[in-house]
């Protein structure tokens, strides 16, 4: 006979769920989530916390809730915010996530002190579009600034041949130190000095010397940790990902091709809805296989709607429901010239840029000339 | 006279080598607990005495050592924080340089309660001559006995390991310090799991200051009972608090827990009052990390009773006219002292001492600095007024160790109660950027 295990029941956000001792709160708002799409919005942001990786978590307070009850034994509630991802349930908790202001009010603050020391370089940076920070200041954080003193700032660093760090956009979470951690022996990387001045590095600048280093910038929430191969080559939304694997002895292969035209122009680990790597790649897989023929291609990745990467890839034929989606599809909708060639001369890049801000000089003259 | 309970001896002649303290009286107590106490008596004394933690936080000792998992077969572990950096407490280096047997006796007493064979003392990295001394002291205890394998007979081993800091003020945080002890980065873990489960190599540890364990030896000498006899209330025993500051008298003293802040401040046994021609004006009266109480809310609190030298007291009235006890650095400001200079100093020491681990701490910490700079430089806003408190609101309850609270404790204090001071900076920048300025009250402007 089966035994059914001993579930335990709490309360997020009014919506009650039943889930397994040792899971947290974070995981039964994904488990909501997962039953049903639509309470999506529920599940609390997580800027460091990554389940694959073990001991991540805890650190960003993005994720922080209020446990209004501690457990059906217990009904005090907890008398400060919780983190969501490390904090485990307890049978007939009650968890408020957005239904409690001072929950949402905090969240702000984090969005604010994540941003303090962040560049904002948007504008050139190749997370643009498929970065965490970007997504929970949009759907979290206040849309004016406070922050008047300067920023931090760090040189550039190569850790090895493909992979650069770009610390002034770390945000601390440290993601890299755990998968590090996870995929090599020795301790090589992790972070040096204190409060804002801390920094992610390799001892001595010494490269992580090891075959699945490149997960590094799949797990990395932000900017600071790209690929070589790639950089400055495209925005996410003007490629296609493709999901493929091919033979190889190090690893599962199961990766995402990103094309753009017919070309591969870059490969990374597949995530799941979460943001969150499974399985990971090794360093030949993602960084020297980018011709079609070295794949065995399965079939387009799913993407969710609400992504830029689907940016301009609905035509308002294709769009159903609902009705917005089909105005903004309307309104919207280029195809875009795939076939441009990429600018890679240096020379020619400067003289473009020369001239565009030629162009904006003049524009902003003529506006003031006209008030 | 006050009774004396850590520093009776501190002032003989060499009794920081083990024959003085032993003829004084020395491991007289170590000998009672393991000839004729089990540990669990032990641990029984230590909570009648109802001595709580001199560390800041204040939590009973006797209760936290009876949270102290017992795994069968997983080692015990017994740490005692001497870490020491909080601005304004210098006693446990004090009482370590002056006494050093003190310690390494309610050392061994305290591990033989908790059954820890083998227990670490953790030092601020910056007091290389005090871990000489204390090596001193453990070589001597050793070589007659009272430390190493099979104590006095007993059969119980105890090896005791002085480990020096990196000179880090958040090491001194008890998860911090445990995971630097394991040769790690000084980052405090999240809570739970509490130390007491998972501590030193995940294995059940009770990390206590230094003041703390010291206390075993009398409480062993003469009983629980007898130590909760002295004090008042709930805050028994007697405390060490460093005082420093604008007073006639500044030193490390003892003190029974209940004297009335008035005494203790004015009295020539310690303080001795402000110094001449000057008068009181701000008192931190636990350390850089507790809120910092105006004159008026010194010697009285709110409601009108006489303010005493106790947990319960100094935190009457709570955060609003409040202050706490907390590791008992008593910082005295007179009237030459300008608060928003002092505020942005001590953000200064939490910026540079934030671990970086929380996003609220490592950003907020530095934000308050950088505004608490500009006010002080006379380039501050109405608005970075209120900007100050409610980043320190932000901060305070929201991160994972206590650091992010005492970065802002200090700066919500200082603006709740010398607002009109923050003010002064920013209407009159000329006035309050000149060498020495200090804000009289408008009027004197006029
Ligand atoms: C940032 C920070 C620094 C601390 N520094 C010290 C210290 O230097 N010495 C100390 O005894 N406790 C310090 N503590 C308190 C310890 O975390 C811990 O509560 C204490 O060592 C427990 O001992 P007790 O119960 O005997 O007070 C610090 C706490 C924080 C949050
Ligand atoms: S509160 Fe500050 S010191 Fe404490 S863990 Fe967070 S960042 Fe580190
Ligand atoms: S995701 Fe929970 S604290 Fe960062």
């Amino acid at each position: 006979m089966e035994t059914k295990p001993d579930l335990l029941k709490i309360t997020f956000d009014g919506i009650e769920v039943e889930v397994e001792a040792g899971t947290t709160i974070m995981q039964a708002a994904r488990r909501i989530a997962e039953a049903d799409a639509s309470q999506g919005h529920l599940v609390p942001p997580a800027m460091c916390y990554y389940k694959p990786l073990e001991g991540s978590g805890g650190k960003c307070r993005a994720c922080l809730v209020k446990v209004a009850q501690g457990s059906a034994k217990d009904t005090r509630p907890m008398p400060k915010l919780v983190p969501s991802c490390i904090t485990m349930v307890q049978d007939g908790m009650v968890v408020e996530n957005v239904t409690n202001p001072a929950v949402l009010e905090e969240r702000k603050a984090i969005v604010e002190f994540l941003l303090l020391n962040h560049p904002l370089d948007c504008p050139i940076c190749d997370q643009a579009g498929e970065c965490h920070l970007q997504d929970f200041a949009y759907e979290h954080g206040s849309s004016n600034q406070r922050y008047e003193e300067e920023r931090r700032t760090f040189e550039k660093h190569d850790i090895g041949p493909y992979i650069q760090l770009h610390m002034t956009r770390c945000i601390l979470c440290y993601r890299c130190v755990y998968t590090a951690d996870q995929i090599t022996e020795k301790r090589v990387h992790g972070v040096l000095g204190r409060g804002d001045a801390a920094e992610i590095s390799t001892y001595i600048e010494k490269s992580i010397d090891n075959d699945f280093s490149g997960n590094v910038i799949d797990v990395c929430p932000v900017g600071a940790l790209t690929d070589k191969t790639y950089r400055f080559k495209n925005r996410v939304w003007f490629s296609k990902p493709v999901d493929a694997h091919r033979d190889c002895d190090k690893c599962s292969s199961h990766v995402t091709l990103w094309y753009r035209g017919e070309e591969v122009i870059r490969v990374t680990a597949r995530k799941n809805e979460w943001g969150e790597v499974e399985e990971w790649i090794c360093n030949t897989c993602r960084f020297e296989k980018k011709k079609t023929s070295d794949w065995i291609i399965e079939g387009p990745t799913k993407v969710l709607r609400s992504s830029v990467v689907s940016a301009n890839k609905y035509r308002a034929d294709t769009v159903k429901k609902p009705d917005f989606a089909l105005r903004l599809a309307n309104s919207q909708y280029k195809p875009i010239d795939d076939s441009r060639p990429f600018i890679t001369d240096e020379e020619t890049v400067r003289q473009l840029s020369i001239e565009n801000n030629r162009k904006a000089n003049e524009r902003s003259a003529f506006e003031n000339t006209e008030n | 006279m006050s009774k004396k309970i850590l520093l009776e001896h501190a002032h003989i002649e060499g009794i920081e080598t083990f024959d003085t303290y032993r003829k004084n009286g020395g491991y007289e107590a170590l000998e009672k607990a393991i000839k004729t106490m089990s540990p669990e008596a032990v641990v029984e004394e230590a909570k009648k005495s109802g001595v709580r933690g001199r560390g800041g936080a204040g939590f009973p000792m006797g209760m936290k050592w009876g949270f102290l998992a017992k795994p069968e077969g997983v080692p015990r572990y017994l740490v005692c924080n001497a870490d020491e950096s909080e601005p304004g407490t210098f006693k446990d280096h004090y009482l370590m340089k002056t006494i050093p047997h003190l310690l390494i006796e309610g050392m061994i007493i305290s591990s033989f309660a908790l059954g820890a064979n083998k227990s670490f003392i953790y030092v601020r990295g910056e007091l290389m001559y005090v871990i000489n001394i204390l090596q001193q002291a453990i070589a001597e205890a050793k070589a007659n006995g009272f430390l190493g394998k099979n104590i006095l007979g007993s059969g119980y081993d105890l090896e005791l390991v002085v480990h020096p800091g990196g000179g880090a003020y958040i090491c001194g945080e008890e998860t911090a310090l445990l995971e630097s002890l394991e040769g790690k980065r000084g980052n405090p873990r999240n809570k739970p799991p509490f130390p007491a489960v998972k501590g030193l190599y995940q294995c059940p540890t009770v990390v206590n200051n230094v003041e703390s364990i010291a206390n075993m030896v009398w409480i062993i000498n003469n009983g629980g009972d007898a130590y909760a006899a002295v004090g008042v209330g709930r805050s028994t025993g007697t405390k060490l608090i460093s005082a420093s500051g604008h007073i006639k008298n500044p030193g490390v003293y003892e003190i029974e827990l209940g004297l009335s802040v008035e005494e203790f401040m004015n009295s020539d046994e310690y303080c001795g009052g402000i110094r001449d021609g000057h008068h009181l004006k701000a008192l931190v009266a636990g350390g850089s990390s507790v809120p910092i109480i105006p004159a008026n809310l010194v010697y009285k609190t709110a409601n009108g009773e006489d303010r005493l030298m106790s947990y319960e007291s100094l935190s009457d009235g709570g955060f609003a006219t409040g202050t706490m006890l907390g590791s008992g650095g008593f910082i005295v400001f007179d009237e030459t002292a300008c608060i928003v200079r002092n505020t942005w100093n001590f953000s200064r020491f939490y910026h540079h001492e934030s671990c970086g681990q929380c996003s609220p701490c490592r950003e907020g910490t530095g934000w308050m600095e950088k505004v608490l700079h500009r006010i002080e430089h006379g380039h501050g806003n109405m608005r970075d007024i209120d900007l100050l408190v409610d980043v320190a609101k932000k901060i305070e309850g929201n991160t994972i160790c206590p650091l992010g609270d005492a970065a802002a404790w200090p700066v919500a204090s200082a603006i709740r109660h010398f607002r009109d001071e923050f003010e002064w900076h920013v209407k009159y920048p000329k006035e309050a950027t000149r060498p020495g300025a200090v804000y009289m009250g408008e009027a004197e402007l006029v």
